[in-house]
């Protein structure tokens, strides 16, 4: 292996990057829908959403 | 590396090669997905619908949705735990020899995390959205499966399933206290129903896959006392099982709708049980054990269906109760 391949480092196959750019959408998606979930829940609780039943 | 001999499919995972040099994932979505054991999540979502629907309190749709969706990661996270202790028996067995870890897919230090991930938060937005009663429940349920079933019983007592039958039953329980915020009989009714349907449904599997489990070392009850002494527990947990079901109608819990359900059901299930204990040997043992398997999944959902409806009916029709 010459110093100009090591320098690049590891590089990713395509079906490498397709399942990383499928696992990131399928995360940013999860995050969306907790962040739409705590906006949802607010709204329906209104002020109650500060009360934490035991 | 997956090795196919006389029609059996043995996956060997090479861990040595997967330490030795830098490993780039290339499992997408479906692989995690298969990770949450979506078959066993479904049973779980369905059967913790009916605990927050009849429970007797009204809940806004989106705090039921988030309930239920919580209770979903939750049993999914379970899962991932599940297979992330059991990759090394787990790729003995030709059942589960084309999960996720075993094929190489995804590996265990990433299930680990996948499953953490998803049970902190799992818990924690169950608690803080809803209510901390549900939130406890969910992460002892989670703490049960992983720890006290996976970890523990399963590997060392035949008695494995039916203790660790307590974490599939709680879910309908955490769904009722994510409704009222507090327990009742109802909920444990439903646990027990499930608790006592756990043995016969599991060991009828471990009948016909008897030589997978020993195989994998896994002391389920064929394995340690003989298929004989499996078909007389099936039936015995069948009959209480039966016994349980039927209850809460007498009691007045549930309604006659439910009652002459349990009571069909449970002869269906009866029927099949005594079959699996007469017919022992050859083609007919075998169909009699799968088909007892089979309907003891359409039983549990049946069961719990006729408490939808009757839920649904007297919201309807309240004059009819």
């Amino acid at each position: 292996m010459d110093d100009k391949q090591e320098q690049k480092g590891i590089v990713l196959t395509e079906a490498q990057k397709k399942s990383r750019r499928e696992r990131s959408i399928a995360i940013a998606l999860a995050l969306a829908v907790l962040v739409v979930l705590f906006f949802a829940v607010t709204i329906v609780k209104g002020p109650a959403v500060l009360m934490r039943p035991m | 590396m997956i090795l196919k001999e006389q029609g059996l499919v043995v996956s060997v995972v090479d861990h040595n090669a997967m330490e030795l040099a830098p490993r780039i994932s290339e499992a997408d979505v479906a692989d995690y997905v298969a990770l949450l054991k979506p078959r066993v999540m479904a049973l779980v979502v369905f059967t913790a619908l009916v605990g927050l629907l009849i429970a007797p309190v009204h809940v806004h749709p989106v705090l039921a949705f988030t309930s239920i969706l919580c209770i979903a990661v939750g049993a999914g996270a379970s899962g991932a735990l599940n297979m992330w202790y059991e990759s090394d028996i787990d790729a003995l067995m030709s059942r589960t020899a084309n999960r996720p870890i075993p094929r190489g897919r995804v590996t265990p230090p990433e299930a680990l995390t996948f499953g953490i991930t998803l049970a902190f938060f799992s818990v924690m937005t169950l608690g803080i959205l809803v209510n901390w009663v549900a939130g406890a429940l969910l992460a002892f349920t989670i703490f049960f499966y992983v720890v006290i079933y996976t970890m523990a019983l399963k590997r060392w007592t035949a008695q494995n399933i039916v203790i660790g039958g307590a974490a599939g039953a709680l879910p309908p329980v955490v769904a009722w206290a994510a409704a009222t915020g507090s327990l009742s009989v109802e909920p444990l009714l439903l646990f027990l129903i499930i608790f006592f349907w756990t043995p016969p449904h599991f060991w009828a599997l471990a009948l016909f896959r008897c030589e997978d489990y020993a195989r994998a070392g896994v002391p389920m009850l064929p394995v340690t006392a003989g298929p004989d002494a499996t078909r007389l527990q099936i039936l015995l947990y069948t009959i209480v099982l039966v016994a349980v079901a039927f209850a809460p109608w007498p009691l007045g819990y549930f309604g006659a709708v439910y009652g002459v359900a349990s009571l069909a059901l449970g002869g269906g299930m009866l029927m099949l049980a005594a079959n699996v204990y007469c017919r022992r040997e050859g083609r007919e043992a075998s169909r009699a054990t799968r088909r007892l398997f089979a309907f003891s999944i359409v039983y549990l959902f049946a069961l719990f269906a006729t408490l939808l409806i009757e839920v649904v009916v007297r919201a309807a029709v309240p004059s009819i109760w």
